[in-house]
Parts: structure tokens; sequence; C-alpha cells
């Protein structure tokens, strides 16, 4: 185990908690930026995808994972940014302002709806932000002339200053486009959790009484939060529109919602590791299915099976699993793994024993 | 002498109990100010009054002058007005120095933007916040504990960590409730060795509850008594606790060990 002396306040304060934690990281982006040459097509296509996802996760796991406030409705989110980000350039914005804008508009709209949606706590607000997922649905439906309906849009080639970028032309410039765009979200969120602001959303997180008497504006920290959660989920929405190429209200139905805050949980709640655990598991969870379905063809030397909900279910079961055995998702069993070896042979069985922790209602006044 | 917390008639109700009733007393600046009674004396509800928690059916509230009934219950901080609770209310999936640094809120000076570009300014920002925590660190003796999340921490360390919370907004009056309360005897000493240098060095009035009345008189310029929310005695601690009233109703309470307390402390 590393036990870092640190010499001044600067060394909190620092992205990297050690030089050999940020050579990590740089060895991993290195990765994934040479991934082009390393991966065929196919792969290279799930591999962005994958990094949608997390881009997505991101965006949702600021606001339950950091805020502690549940969302239903995200794919609401990932809508407005995809049908703002398309739009703006049907009618004749370049990318790199329609991209921005798209996240923009998405924020907004996050930040004014959460006025009266932030008043619901628990259950009552997973309710709220899922009536707001099938109201997004209904309004793409009724703004027809605008949004072609059940019809859908085509999302245009990207443009970035004269260089097209297509996901089928030129695969590898769409994975870059989304590398880059998931770095600096990275970055932001980093930012944001080591400034006053992140610590603002840890206090309404964990009591709201004391947050306020700390001086934190508790509806305003709660506006932000869907602000800055639904913008990162917009600028998702906005990728994978151009990812899939054709949209309608259909591709942001409320499994996708669902799904999102599904992938969270799995992955680790709080943590942006968490984010990009839960989107390998969405993103590659397809692919691990139709191997295994080969597999078991293959033993039984019949024609292929097909199970129709095989992926829900197999999802769902994951979930349970997770709850049961991992509440803090593959995160939480990764610090235990490295830490496990990182202390070899010291490793104590108990050591990430579960506290026990009162629930609010538990505690007496 | 001037008065920093005024309370004129306050009274609260919570349906057909009024916790709190035509309550008037005033908290001089650079004093401790004790707030005793048996349980359900209303000397909670008077800190979620001040905190701006609940709003008063009648009277008002004054602190440096100015009433605070029109502020919301999050700008206190902002005046200055720092409190702990009862039932410690920390921020438990955090660690110790971000608990404390969370009390900075109110010096925060870089917004969503800039905070979001982690500018230098707000680099230098988060390098003031985190000297002015560390010398709260420093005065409380928290050294060991700060990476150490609160979930896991031992109840007397909460209890401190809670006051040093209250301590990081850089107030001018810190609220009390039940400092003492659960804690050891060495434990109630450190707190009023350092209730006493918040009052002498750093000039912060305090306002507490407390039950221990060894402690209240120890530290406590004036003590207030109150009981089913009425005022029973203002004084200095040996005359609220002599007085007549204030050791009926102690004798009368519930608590069988109350009137021995006070009888023990006079
Ligand atoms: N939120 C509340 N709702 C209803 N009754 C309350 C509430 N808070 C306090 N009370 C009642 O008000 C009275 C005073 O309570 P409190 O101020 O907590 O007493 P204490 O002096 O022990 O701190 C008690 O009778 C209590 O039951
Ligand atoms: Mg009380």
């Amino acid at each position: 185990m590393r036990t870092v002396f640190k010499t001044s306040y600067d060394a909190d304060i620092r992205m990297f908690k050690h030089g050999a934690q940020a050579g990590w990281y740089a060895l991993l982006l290195v990765l994934a930026v040479v991934l082009p040459w390393l991966f065929n097509t196919y792969w290279l296509g799930e591999a962005t995808n994958m990094l949608i996802w997390a881009i997505a996760g991101m965006g949702l796991m600021i606001l339950v994972g950091q805020t502690g406030q549940a969302s239903l409705g995200h794919a609401a989110f990932l809508a407005i940014g995809c049908y703002a980000n398309v739009l703006l350039q049907m009618h004749g914005l370049p990318f790199v302002l329609a991209f921005p804008l798209g996240g923009l508009i998405a924020g907004l709209a996050g930040f004014f709806i959460a006025f009266p949606m932030a008043r619901l706590h628990g259950i009552y607000l997973a309710i709220g932000t899922l009536a707001l997922a099938i109201l997004i649905d209904d309004l793409i439906v009724i703004a027809e002339p605008l949004t072609a309906g059940v019809v859908g849009l085509f999302a245009p080639d990207i443009s970035i200053f004269g260089l097209d970028i297509n996901r089928y032309g030129n695969p590898w410039l769409f994975y870059w486009l989304v590398l880059f765009v998931t770095v600096l979200i990275v970055l932001a969120y980093r930012n944001i959790l080591r400034s006053p602001l992140g610590r603002s959303f840890a206090a309404v997180r964990d009591s709201e009484v004391s947050a306020r008497a700390m001086g934190v504006n508790v509806a305003l920290t709660k506006a932000t939060a869907f602000g800055v959660s639904a913008g990162i989920t917009g600028l998702a929405g906005a990728l994978m529109g151009h990812f899939a190429g054709i949209f309608n209200n259909e591709t942001f139905n409320i499994i996708i919602s669902i799904q999102l805050l599904l992938m969270i949980v799995i992955g680790g709640l709080g943590s942006i590791h968490g984010a990009f655990f839960g989107a390998a598991v969405v993103a590659l969870l397809p692919q691990a299915i139709a191997i295994g379905r080969d597999v078991v063809t293959g033993w039984l030397g019949s024609s292929s099976v097909a199970i129709p909900g095989l992926e829900s279910a197999i999802f769902g079961f994951i979930l349970i699993a997770f709850i049961l055995f991992e509440p803090l998702g593959i995160y939480g069993r990764w610090i235990k793994i490295r830490t496990y070896f990182e202390l070899f042979p010291f490793y104590r069985k108990d050591m990430f024993r579960r506290q026990r922790s009162y629930l609010k209602t538990e505690r007496m006044r | 002498m001037t008065a920093l917390l005024e309370l004129e008639n306050v009274t609260l109700r919570f349906g057909g109990v009024t916790a709190v009733n035509k309550v008037s007393f005033s908290v001089e600046e650079g004093e401790v100010f004790a707030l005793v009674g048996p349980n359900g004396a209303g000397k909670s509800t008077v800190f979620n009054l001040v905190s701006r928690f609940y709003d008063p059916a009648e009277g008002d509230i004054r602190f440096a002058g100015e009433s605070i009934l029109k502020r919301q219950p999050h700008e206190m901080a902002g005046l200055g007005i720092a409190r702990t609770f009862q039932n410690i209310e920390l921020f438990d999936h955090a660690t110790v120095l971000q608990n404390l640094l969370v009390g900075r809120h109110r010096h925060r000076r870089g917004n969503l933007l800039t905070e979001t570009l982690f500018t230098p300014f707000v680099r230098r920002e988060e390098r003031r916040h985190r000297e002015a925590v560390e010398k709260v660190i420093d005065f409380l003796d928290l050294q060991p504990y700060r990476e150490k999340y609160i979930a896991g921490l031992p109840y007397g360390v909460r209890k401190v960590v809670e006051m040093g919370r209250a301590l990081a907004i850089e107030p001018r009056l810190l609220l009390l409730d039940e400092p003492a309360s659960g804690l050891s005897v060495e434990e109630t000493q450190d707190v009023a060795f350092w209730i006493e240098d918040i009052k002498t060095q750093m000039g912060i009035t305090v306002l507490m509850v407390e039950h221990d009345m060894h402690l209240v008189a120890s530290v406590s310029d004036r003590v207030l008594a109150l009981a089913d929310g009425k005022m029973l005695a203002l004084g200095t601690p040996k005359e609220v606790q002599t007085h007549p009233k204030v050791v009926e109703a102690y004798i009368g309470s519930t608590d069988p060990m109350a009137g021995a307390k006070v009888r023990a402390a006079v």
C-alpha cells in the first residue's frame, strides 16, 4: 500500500494523488488514443458506443451518486441534447456550435425543471422524473413539424472546419471525437468534485438540514446538479444521435432511462470509475450474450436459439446480484481486489465489513 | 456590551404543543449563554428558530440589530450564525476534511464556470480554505482523523468534528446543542476548555444547550432555564441553579437524575 507523504496542501488539491497514479492514467489515455490501430471497425464501434454510454453515465452519476437525487427520466435529456444538436445543424449551425449548444439547452432544461422537481424526495422524485421522460416522448410526437414525429430525423455528417466525420466513413475520427469529449467531461467532473460546488453536492446528499446550516442553498444546489447532469447527458444524447444515424421519439424511451440508472448502480455509485465500469457492462452485454448463445448453439448442434427478452433478464439478474452482494458496485469490488494485492499477504477478510449505518428515520430527534 | 442576538416574545406551536412560549432574552456580544431545562423544554426548538428552520407564530428574532425573520435558513451562515445538532448531523460519506471544508461554503467566491475549469483563482481559494480549516484541525486536535470517513468514526470524535465544522464558518455566534452529551469526563473537560478559548481567543459569542450542570456552571456567563417552553429563570449560573422554580422543575421532571445533578452542581 502506498503511503503518500504530503508536503503541502496542494497535494490534496491536485488532480492525482501521486505520480504513479498520474502515470497509470496517462498510459490508459495513450491506449485509448491508439485503439483504432488495435481494434477492427466493428469493435471500434463498440468502444465508441461504450464511451458514449460512459458520458451519459457520468451525467447521471453527478446527480445520483454525488448529489443523491434519483432520476428515472434521464432519457429525456438524452433526447433534448440529441434533437437540439441535430435541429441546430439542420438550420445551418456548424457542429462545433450546435454540439455544445445542444448540451447547454439540455442543461438549462434540467436546471429549470429541477426547481419544482427537487422538492420531491426518494420514490416521488423517481416518479416525477419518470413522468418527465414520458412527457418529452409525447412532445417529440406533438412537435412533428419540427421533429418529424415518429418518422424521426437523420443525423447529418459531422463537419468540423471542413473535416467530415462519419461513423461508417471514418470510424476512427468519430471514435477520437467521442474520446476527446469523454476526456473533457472527466476533467470537468474531477474539477467539480474538488471544488466547493462538489462538496455542496455531497452535503445535500448526506444531510439537507445541515447543508442548509452551513449556508448551502439546497434548492439552488439541487438545480445546479440537475443542470450539470442534464447538460452532460445532453452531450451524450447528441453523440448517440450521430452514432445511431437515425432516431425518433422511441430511441430515447423509458427503458433507456432505467438502463442508465441500473448502469451506474452496477458500476458503483459516487465515482467516475463506476460510470465507466457500468458502461462497459451495458455496451458489452449484448456481445457477451451473442457469444454465449453461439456456444450453446454449438453444444446443442441445433439451429440457433432465440429467447426474447434475454438481454433485459440477464441485466436485471446482474443488478439484483450486485445489490445483494456488492452494493458498492464493480468499483467497490475493484478497490477490494486492489487492496488485496497491495497488502498481500496481510489482507484481512473483515477489512471491508459493512458498517451499520442508520437511516435518518431511525434516529431520535 | 451590545446585544448580538435578541429574541422578543417568541412563540412557536406544534399542533397543540406550545414548544416555545413567549420567550424573550438577549445574548450579549462576547458572552457564553446557556439554555438549560428538562427534556422537551423547547431548547432545541429555540435553536431551530434562530436557524430559521421554523417560523415563529409570534415575536421577533434579531441578529446584530436586524430582524432575521425575512431571511432564508441558508443565509444564516452568511450572517455569521453557526450551529451544531443535538443528534450529530454530519456528512457521513465524506471525510473529516471535506466536512470541515463545507463549513467554508459561506466564503465561496467561485462559480460553476470557474470551478469546472478549476482556474488559478479557484486553486488559490482552495488553498485559503484549507489553511483556515487546518487552524480548526489544530485547535481541536483532529489531525489523526483528517482523511477518515465520518461513517467509521467514534461518537466522541464526531461530536468534535461537528463543532469544528461550525467553527470553519468563522461565525460571530456559535450555537452548540448539547456539546457534551454522551461524552466521557475527559472529553467533557476538553469541551469546557475549547468553549473558553472560543470565547476568549476567537472572540466568538456562544449560545449553548447543555444538561451537564458542572460544564454549564464552569463556562457560562449567564443561564436561562426553560420548562414547557416557558422561561423560568434568567441570571448567573448560581442564581439559576438555586432558583426555587428551577429546582422544582427538575425534581418534577421525568429525568430522575436531573434533580440530583442540579443539587450537586450548586
Ligand atoms: N418538529 C416537531 N414537530 C412536533 N413537535 C416537536 C417538533 N420539534 C419539537 N417538538 C416538540 O416540542 C417540544 C420541545 O422540543 P425540543 O425543543 O426538542 O426540546 P429540548 O428542550 O429537549 O431540546 C417537545 O414537546 C417536542 O416533542
Ligand atoms: Mg434538545
